[in-house]
């Protein structure tokens, strides 16, 4: 048993916490969310410079060796500053996808493109009727010739407009919610037929629903196998799912240090708000909520690579134990504030509306229960 | 970072299971109400370890401890927890002894330490006053020194289990005068069959005699029962309460209550498909499920921090309280899963056994009570509000 980080994982993160606090301070952050783009290439560049993007990666994949521990690390800080780069659509969705079906001409393509930061992936998976079913889909992929032919809408893809390229689910076989005849494609965002609508979302990210309307792909754009692509899905959203929890336990950290300082500062009845009890229990229990985050983040990080089982059981008790605490977290950091947190002013608001939109990411802590339940009821 | 345990701390679970499969003793199982079980049972499996050596892990080597690091400990709680083992009573083990090896003098040390280790003699704990609860150092029940003496005066309560206890260690008033009421307060150990000592049991809501009231009228006793310095009690006091802490999540514990309370769920039928498969039960096992697992994960967490040589930390308040939260919601979904059968009230029976056949499942008997009686877990120890103090002066920093 060993809680305790190698020297490289420490590298990892110093790098990053140094990186997140001295270029993505509160007012740099604002001004990159408020921008045409909505994101920074320039500090994605910077990310990719200093190996980040290449940090989850085997050496024979152009990574350094790292896994889920150090997506566990990056996106901790990145929690901490609310960082709106697409870490998780480009390197541990598409990343994944990669790492674990890719041929070795598609990592050739496109792996080692990520890495560097030249190339950046969006995953288009969710539709509008499939709610957190990642096999319900109605997007099409026929064949056609040697190549595939997409039809369909995905639903609030997030990181799309910042994109290059896409990573798309869809029936190529079976019944709209089958298991069976699922399959992943890479469709370049520039395919004709390819469309999008962008929009900002409440956290401070951009997204879009994006439309392929006979959007041909070559052969080689299937990873993975044909019609069994779910069980790849699962592994990946798994991944992606650990990966936002680490970066609630971010984003909570520093959601109840700011609450503390304020509750200090902050004078009513002529004393410190903080010397009241009731919000010195309330700030307790915002502290526990997030060390149990903070353990079930650990827990599912290291379960990643354990059978399927095990895994799913795994993030599923931390989503669910995750976004009971983000939303107890970020309620009260609100409350705490008072009329100071509702405005859009002050950081916490911000903290709290990225919690909230972390709650659902990936299924919500509904689904995550339900889906806890079917693993321990058949257990 | 990983949940591996090594093949040597693999080994030394084999070890001491087998240890346990041969001599735990088999017709012992834990009451959910401790009075309900005779003080032998509730010491034999302590006797047993005693001879083994393994009866205080915890202590230093020098004094008896097995010099078992903390996951060696964890390790050792789970297996016992596995047969529900009766274990060793805190208030000698793991409440006064720390406090005679730390502050102590040589003679205290050689007289008490060697009964305590081997289940002998039994301990009870002289802290709360019907005005003493959360606010424990305005205790009054004084010590008055006389010669060689002190005479004790006032009334303890709450004190667990002192019907069967030998030795008591009890926090009185010497200096009435002292500018903080913390300052004036004394550790001193009393045997329990001095005259003037007066125990009165207490009958719980569970229907049981946990805990009881101490009466002390003049009470003589040696001055050389006095731990450490007269005045200091109170630093005392706050050590033992910081290792009573430690341990009390009680997760190998609640593992295992999960089980048997989905065992229940198995049994129960609700509109003919077991409660276990029903949405909204199964919703609140699972709950608990996850809450266990991180609260498991953060022991382990503090425990990897122990074995790096940091000390029992404000963490095991959150520990404290996360812990007897589930020990609780535990008892309570076990009373929701039995139904009506939670209802009967089993000491009620003619003890001629008129009544004496079965009357519901056997699981049932003890819901209510155990229900019950687990109440007093976010109360006792530092109550749960008083741990959330602490967090907020330790951890907060306010």
């Amino acid at each position: 048993m060993d809680f305790n980080f190698s020297d490289e994982q420490n590298m990892v993160r110093d790098g990053i916490s140094r990186l997140v606090r001295e270029q993505y301070d509160w007012d740099t952050r604002r001004g990159i969310i408020a921008s045409d783009a909505g994101w920074s290439p320039e500090f994605w560049a910077q990310l990719a410079e200093l190996g980040m993007l290449a940090a989850p990666f085997s050496e024979e994949d152009g990574g350094f060796g790292g896994g889920a521990v150090e997506t566990m690390l990056i996106m901790e800080e990145f929690g901490k500053g609310l960082v709106v780069e697409p870490f998780i659509p480009s390197v541990v969705c598409a990343g994944g996808f990669l790492k674990h079906a890719g041929t070795a001409a598609q990592k050739e393509e496109y792996l080692s493109a990520i890495i560097a930061g030249e190339k950046v992936f969006a995953f288009a998976y969710a539709e509008p009727q499939g709610r957190y079913d990642l096999a319900n889909l109605t997007t099409t992929a026929k064949k056609d010739g040697e190549g595939y032919t997409l039809n369909g809408q995905k639903a609030v893809v997030i990181g799309a407009p910042w994109a290059s390229h896409f990573v798309v689910t869809a029936r190529t076989s079976g019944g709209q919610a089958d298991q069976n005849g699922v399959s992943v494609f890479i469709v370049a965002k520039d395919a004709a037929g390819v469309s999008l609508r962008d929009y900002a979302t409440v956290d401070g990210r951009r997204a879009s629903e994006v439309y392929f309307e006979n959007v041909s792909v070559s052969a080689d754009a299937l990873i993975g196998e044909l019609d069994n692509g779910l069980p790849l899905i699962e592994t990946v959203v798994d991944e992606a799912t650990v990966a936002v929890c680490a970066e609630a336990t971010g984003a909570m950290q520093v959601t109840h240090a700011m609450t503390l300082e304020y509750a200090k500062q902050r004078k009513q009845f002529g004393v410190p708000i903080s010397t009241f009890q009731v919000l010195q229990h309330r700030m307790v229990d915002m502290f526990m909520e997030y060390e149990q985050s903070i353990s079930m983040s650990y827990l599912a990080t290291i379960k990643l690579d354990e059978g399927e089982a095990e895994r799913k059981h795994a993030v599923s008790s931390a989503k669910v134990r995750v976004g009971q605490s983000a939303r107890f977290v970020g309620q009260s950091a609100v409350q705490t504030h008072g009329g100071m947190g509702v405005t859009d002013e002050t950081a916490v608001g911000s903290y709290f509306k990225r919690l909230s939109i972390i709650e659902g990411e990936f299924g919500s802590v509904d689904h995550h229960m339900r889906r806890h339940i079917k693993l321990t009821a058949a257990a | 970072m990983n949940l591996e345990f090594t093949a040597e701390e693999n080994a030394f679970r084999d070890e001491v299971r087998s240890f346990i499969e041969n001599n735990y003793p088999q017709n012992i199982e834990r009451a959910a109400v401790q009075d309900d079980m005779s003080p032998e049972d509730m010491t034999a499996w302590h006797k047993i370890l005693g001879k083994k050596g393994w009866s205080v892990p915890a202590w230093p080597e020098q004094y008896g401890g097995t010099g078992w690091t903390p996951t060696q400990r964890y390790i050792w709680s789970e297996e016992n927890a596995r047969v529900n083992a009766v274990m060793p009573l805190p208030f000698g083990v793991a409440m006064v002894a720390p406090v005679i090896y730390t502050f102590g003098n040589e003679e205290q040390k050689a007289k008490h330490l060697p009964g305590i280790r081997s289940g002998e003699v039994w301990w009870c704990q002289g802290y709360s006053e019907p005005g003493a609860g959360s606010d424990l150092a305005s205790l009054k029940t004084t010590a008055v020194r006389d010669g060689d003496d002190y005479i004790l005066n006032g009334q303890k309560t709450w004190t667990t289990l002192a019907q069967h206890a030998d030795w008591g260690f009890f926090l009185c008033r010497t200096d009435p005068d002292a500018p903080k009421p913390q300052q004036g307060i004394s550790f001193i150990l009393v045997d329990m069959k001095t005259p003037g000592i007066e125990v009165r049991p207490i009958k719980l809501i569970d229907g049981g005699y946990e805990v009881n009231e101490v009466w002390l009228t003049d009470v003589r006793v040696p001055a050389e029962n006095l731990i450490g310095e007269e005045n200091k009690g109170w630093t005392y006091a706050k050590f033992l309460l910081a290792h009573e802490r430690s341990g009390i999540a009680g997760v190998a514990r609640s593992k295992r209550g999960v089980e048997q309370l989905k065992d229940i769920a198995k049994h129960e039928m609700l509109d003919g498909e077991p409660l276990l498969q029903d949405m909204g039960f199964a919703t609140k096992i699972s709950q608990l499920e996850i809450d266990l697992a991180a609260l498991e994960i953060t022991e382990l967490r503090t425990l990897a921090g122990e074995q790096a040589g940091k000390g029992p930390g404000p963490e095991s308040s959150l520990l404290k309280v996360k812990g007897t939260e589930i020990q609780q919601r535990l008892t309570e979904l076990t009373l929701e899963a039995v139904g009506y059968y939670g209802a009967p009230d089993f000491r009620s029976f003619p003890a001629d056994g008129s009544n004496d056949f079965p009357i519901g499942p056997d699981y049932a008997h003890s819901a209510a009570p155990t229900y019950f009686n687990m109440r007093k877990t976010s109360i006792y120890g530092g109550s749960n509000e008083i741990q959330r103090n602490i967090i907020t002066k330790m951890v907060l920093g306010l």
